[in-house]
């Protein structure tokens, strides 16, 4: 019975059509592209572990699997009844042992390699929060850095009312931009619970412990935007913190500083201007929707018990000074964290004027971007 | 009869076990302190041992980075440099500027820590506000002195070494109302 | 092994009918291995059913991208209750069940050494798994944190933190009680003529993991309560405030949770090593060097908890001490592995259903020993910690080990517990569809963790649809495999062909020297062992 040559190609053609579609639907099955040299190290020392793997795998489960063919009742094979083999037993200890020392000589390479964080060009400190990450430029180009870098994936998106866009939960508003070919140190820490800085296509990982800072380091090979995610578990909107890194050239590393310390002074001045009511309410609407939304929610109702409701809590309708001191302190032991450190005076006069005014809160009263600063001192 | 009573002598040295066991779990706790002081990882009340013969290891120098942070306090924290550039052997001052921004008394204790941590063990700090908690007076500022030494015996390729607190509240201390007016100014 | 069991069996058998309490107050008071070890065994099963429940509640969110079913609060509640529920109220005490029922038979005593504590041990189960489940309907719901329950996560919880606490404390208790019935019924209770390098494996196997218990438990509930006075007696363990480290409670948890997996894994072994010997129709081989791989795998254990947390930070040193350390427990495992397939080798092999799940075990078990392996290269861990790599690995160890391991085991004594045999095609078909749907469901896990998808989210990248989906359909259909077993297990219960004392041609040992089922007090006298050559 002969397959004509048409039937022939129509199926090959229909084999690439789905291997295509496979392709297309990206049915990722190794690590991602790497970008640093440590990530190229992981990839080959975990392609030769598949290696050896592999092997041991096929050699003993074909012995197995022929004894399970071969040595069966039903094709009358008899049972022996050996049950030791002093040689065997010490040579199949032994053997593995070496094979173990082989692959631990590299690893230890490695290891080292990976925690050799001196020499840095830029440092950066990864501050981790409930459910954001917080970037410090500490020291190198672009020294005095700060800004706080949140997940830019709309709720309608996770909510199924929108398209996902392609970096679906991987996308923030700020990237964390550096040099490429330069060494960079990172340093982790975090403010509530331990979180852990991951970007797999630069090989890092660090967990970041509150109270404690940790170190790390890459040198990014291409220029790029690599994107990770919070690695350990930290409450309910683990999934919403992404890492996205920017490698750029030189140049544009310097230019962006240059943008970087301009906006940064800019805001810094902001203590002495006044707002109307209006601009403070739209502006303070927006942070509210980056930093508040996802424990107190967009109806200001909250999740109670663990986030109460902010509609007509005693905080946003009673003194104003309490309600600032909440935003800019926090409230110890609880999820609701200090916002003082993270947001400049305007943001926080803006919110805190949204809060006070929004759903059934309405007291009519305005903050100004120096009562902010006040409060500051 | 025999084999009750040998049941009952493997019943309670098992006990015995299990109990031992259960303060095993609480002895980690000092083992671990204990661990991280003599690596250095995390010294927080004891001032180091002045280092003996402090050779000044005028051949290389080391950059200190200076980092803060704060932790549910009420307080601005900043280092008065943020960075340093020293001989290891040599004896560093720096200061630290904390604030109070409350109008009463609030209490707080620094954790320091290191990058890289194997630095830890080479950083010997002889004065640091660390060594005891500091309590802010109402609106109160202060510079807050760290003096140390880089052990010369830090490994040679290490050339950047980053001290960084954490100010923690002590519990109960924030506790009083901050219903309070914020006096602006102070 | 013969064995020439004293007059009593019979006449006890009808003796006792007359004194046991009747109807629920029977299973309230029983101090009976058996009864005890049945109600052990539906116990797990009733938790195993209520674990994969949440698992599928897991898996139906995790089908697509985007949050469809439930919030990510609740998300995290399943994970944990899901994770706690397996780990402490599926696998262990299933394991202990068979112990229950198994350990006295196989060594010729007539019941556990201490049948009143016996009793108790079991009854602290259920409370402990109300409190576990009820927590998810208090205020703030159960706990969030995964089983790990990390600080200072875990002190952010509400009451349901406080509850899992006290479910932690209890289930403790009850398998420390267990196991020291258990470890004392082993030393002091074996008949004459049968000393310890003689015993059953799967006596040897719960032996060590007594002794294991009895060391980690007591940890686990120390570390735990050091969460309970952080949250509410002002104590600082963990909180770096106070002086103390957030990273300590990870030290004192693996210090637990390393040699947990041991626990659960070691009577697996035990049940494989009863079973492959008697479908081979040849004596295990390597008796000596499996005890002695057994006895190792348990000390290394202790040696080795640092490797869950090679991305905490430690010092470069004590990754390295933590990465050796780990490899080396590669060594007895292969040991184990390279003993089975030499005791198959040359037999005279059939292919039921107990040796089906043990080749199933054996197969995989292999595959997530290796990724074992592959997670304790550092370099290569600090790409693969906290990703669904790790999430296939323990998979792969737990379910396709332990869980495999003990539908062999319930296979293989049902018809000594029931006195009937079990439908073999019914139990066929389970095995298939258990080992195919457990390859979908977990197998593209690790492609998953490979690409980078981390743990413990209930939304992903758009890049992780399609294995998530492959990894829900085969996760539904375990589940779904799971129902065939009960109606198989109940089949056998109600009636079916009559089951001899000895129903499999290779079985060896004493349990097989009793009827099926066997008399309500297993042996009143001892057995006399009159071969002295091989062993179970």
């Amino acid at each position: 019975m002969g397959m004509n040559n048409k039937t022939k190609s129509r199926l090959a053609g229909l084999a690439l059509m789905a291997w295509s579609g496979m392709a297309l639907a990206a049915w990722e099955f190794d690590f991602q592209t790497p970008a640093t040299k440590a990530a190229q190290t992981v990839i080959d020392l975990h392609d030769l572990m598949m290696i050896i793997i592999f092997v041991i795998f096929i050699a003993v489960f074909a012995v197995m699997f022929y004894s399970v063919f071969a040595h069966r009742k039903s094709k009358g094979h008899p049972a022996a009844q050996f049950h030791d083999n002093t040689l065997v037993e010490i040579a199949w200890t032994v053997i593995p042992l070496l094979i173990l020392v082989a692959m631990a000589w590299p690893a230890t390479k490695a290891v080292l390699n990976m925690r050799d964080t001196s020499q840095a060009d830029i440092t950066i400190k990864a501050t981790g929060y409930q459910w954001k990450w917080g970037y410090d430029y500490l020291k190198g180009e672009g020294e005095g850095i700060r800004f706080l870098s949140l997940t830019s994936t709309p709720a309608e998106q996770i909510r199924g009312t929108a398209p996902k866009g392609g970096n679906y939960l991987l996308e923030t508003d700020r990237h964390v931009v550096v040099p490429v070919g330069k060494k960079i140190r990172v340093l982790t820490t975090a403010t509530d619970v331990i979180h852990s800085w991951w970007v797999p296509a630069l090989a890092v990982k660090q967990d970041a412990i509150p109270g404690y800072v940790r170190d790390t380091w890459f040198k990014a090979e291409k220029e790029g935007i690599y994107r990770g995610q919070c690695a350990e578990l930290c409450g309910k909107d683990h999934a919403y913190m992404p890492v996205v890194v920017e490698v750029v050239s030189a140049e544009k590393y310097t230019k962006w500083v240059e943008e970087q310390k301009k906006q940064m002074a800019a805001a810094a001045d902001e203590g002495g201007k006044t707002y109307s009511m209006d601009e403070l309410k739209s502006r303070g609407e927006k942070v509210y929707a980056a930093n508040c939304v996802a424990c107190h929610q967009a109806n200001g109702k909250g999740l109670p018990p663990a986030f109460p409701a902010l509609d007509g809590s005693k905080i946003a309708k009673g003194p104003k000074a309490d309600h600032i001191a909440i935003v800019l302190h926090g409230k110890p032991n609880t999820a609701m964290a200090a916002f003082g450190g993270q947001l400049g005076d305007g943001d926080i006069a803006a919110v805190v004027t949204y809060e006070r005014n929004a759903w059934g809160n309405k007291t009519g009263d305005v903050v100004q971007p120096a009562d902010i600063k006040a409060a500051r001192k | 009869m025999n084999r009750s009573a040998d049941n009952r002598r493997v019943l309670f040295r098992l006990l015995v076990v299990a109990g031992l066991m259960f303060g095993f779990g609480y002895a980690m706790v000092p083992m671990y302190q204990k661990f991280c002081e003599v690596s250095g990882i995390n010294n927080l009340l004891n001032p180091d041992d002045p280092l003996r013969n402090t050779q000044v290891d005028t051949s290389r120098k080391v950059t200190v980075e200076f980092d803060a942070n704060l932790h549910g306090l009420p307080w601005n924290f900043k280092p008065g440099q943020t960075s340093v550039s020293v001989h290891p052997g040599e004896l560093v001052h720096v200061v630290y500027r904390v604030s109070n921004t409350r109008n009463h008394p609030v209490t707080g204790q620094a954790i320091p820590s290191y990058g890289p941590q194997l630095a830890a063990a080479h950083f010997k700090k002889l004065e640091c506000f660390c060594f005891s908690r500091q309590t802010l007076g109402p609106g109160e500022s202060r510079d807050m002195p760290v003096v140390f030494v880089i052990d010369p015996a830090l490994p040679k390729d290490v050339n950047t070494i980053t001290l960084s607190y954490t100010f923690f509240e002590v519990a109960g201390t924030l506790a009083e109302p901050a219903s309070k007016p914020i006096r602006p100014g102070v | 092994m013969e064995a020439t069991h004293a007059h009593g069996a019979g006449h006890a058998h009808g003796d006792d009918h007359s004194h046991r309490p009747k109807g629920i107050m029977r299973w309230i008071t029983t101090t009976n291995h058996k009864d005890i070890g049945t109600m052990y065994l539906w116990f797990s099963f009733a938790m195993f059913m209520v674990g994969g429940a949440m698992a599928l509640i897991i898996r139906a969110e995790l089908f697509q991208p985007g949050l469809q079913y439930v919030e990510p609060e609740f998300f995290n509640q399943m994970i944990t209750l899901h994770g706690l529920i397996m780990v402490f109220g599926a696998i262990m005490p299933a394991f202990v069940g068979f112990a229950n029922w198994m350990i006295p038979m196989m060594i010729g005593a007539p019941d556990m050494a201490f049948a009143r504590m016996n009793n108790w041990s079991f009854w602290l189960l259920p409370p402990a798994g109300i409190l576990l489940t009820a927590s998810m309907f208090v205020p703030g719901g159960a706990a969030g944190t995964g089983w790990t329950l990390y600080p200072p996560l875990s002190i952010q919880m509400g009451i349901g933190m406080d509850m899992a606490i006290f479910a932690v404390h209890i289930l403790g208790m009850s398998s420390i009680m267990g196991s020291i019935n258990i470890v004392t019924t082993i030393l002091n209770l074996r008949a004459p003529g049968m000393p310890l390098m003689r015993m059953p494996m799967f006596c040897w196997t719960w032996l060590i993991t007594g002794y294991l218990l009895i060391a980690v438990m007591p940890v686990l509930a120390g570390a735990v309560t050091m969460i309970l006075t952080d949250r509410h007696f002002g104590t600082s363990f963990f909180n770096a405030a106070g002086g103390g480290d957030p990273v300590l409670f990870q030290h004192i948890f693996w210090f637990f949770g390393h040699p947990e997996v041991y626990i659960i894994a070691l009577p697996a072994f035990g049940v494989v090593s009863h079973v492959i010997p008697a479908f081979a129709r040849k004596p295990i081989f390597g008796y000596t060097s499996m005890v002695y791989a057994i006895a190792s795998i348990a000390l290394i254990s202790f040696i080795v908890w640092a490797h869950h947390m090679y991305v905490v930070g430690m010092p470069v040193a004590g990754q390295l001490y933590f990465m050796y350390a780990t490899i080396l427990i590669a060594v007895p495992t292969g040991v184990k592995v390279f003993n089975w397939v030499a005791t198959m080798w040359r037999g005279s092999m059939t292919f039921e259903t107990p040796m089906l799940f043990a080749l199933g075990f054996l197969f995989l078990f292999t595959i997530g020993g290796f990724t074992g392996l592959v997670l304790s290269n550092t370099a290569v861990d600090v790409q693969l910690q906290d990703t669904y790599y790790v999430v296939a690995h323990f998979h792969y160890v737990m379910v396709a080990g332990a869980l495999f391991s003990a539908f062999a085991a319930v296979y293989y004594w049902l018809p000594k517990w029931t006195g009937h045999m079990y439908d073999e095609t019914l139990g066929q078909w389970h095995f298939w569809t258990s080992i195919v749907s457990f390859n979908i469901a977990f197998f593209p896990q690790h492609f998953l963790g490979l690409a980078g998808m981390p743990r413990r989210i209930p939304d992903y990248a758009l890049q992780f649809t399609d294995f998530n989906q492959v990894s829900t359909v085969g996760a539904f259909g375990f589940g779904l495999s799971q129902l065939l077993f009960l109606y198989v297990v109940l089949k056998a219960i109600r009636g079916g062909e009559k089951a001899p004392a000895k129903p499999w041609e290779g079985a060896t040992g004493l349990e097989w020297t009793l009827p099926s089922p066997p008399p309500y007090h297993s042996f009143e006298e001892p057995p006399v062992l009159t071969e002295t050559k091989g062993h179970a």
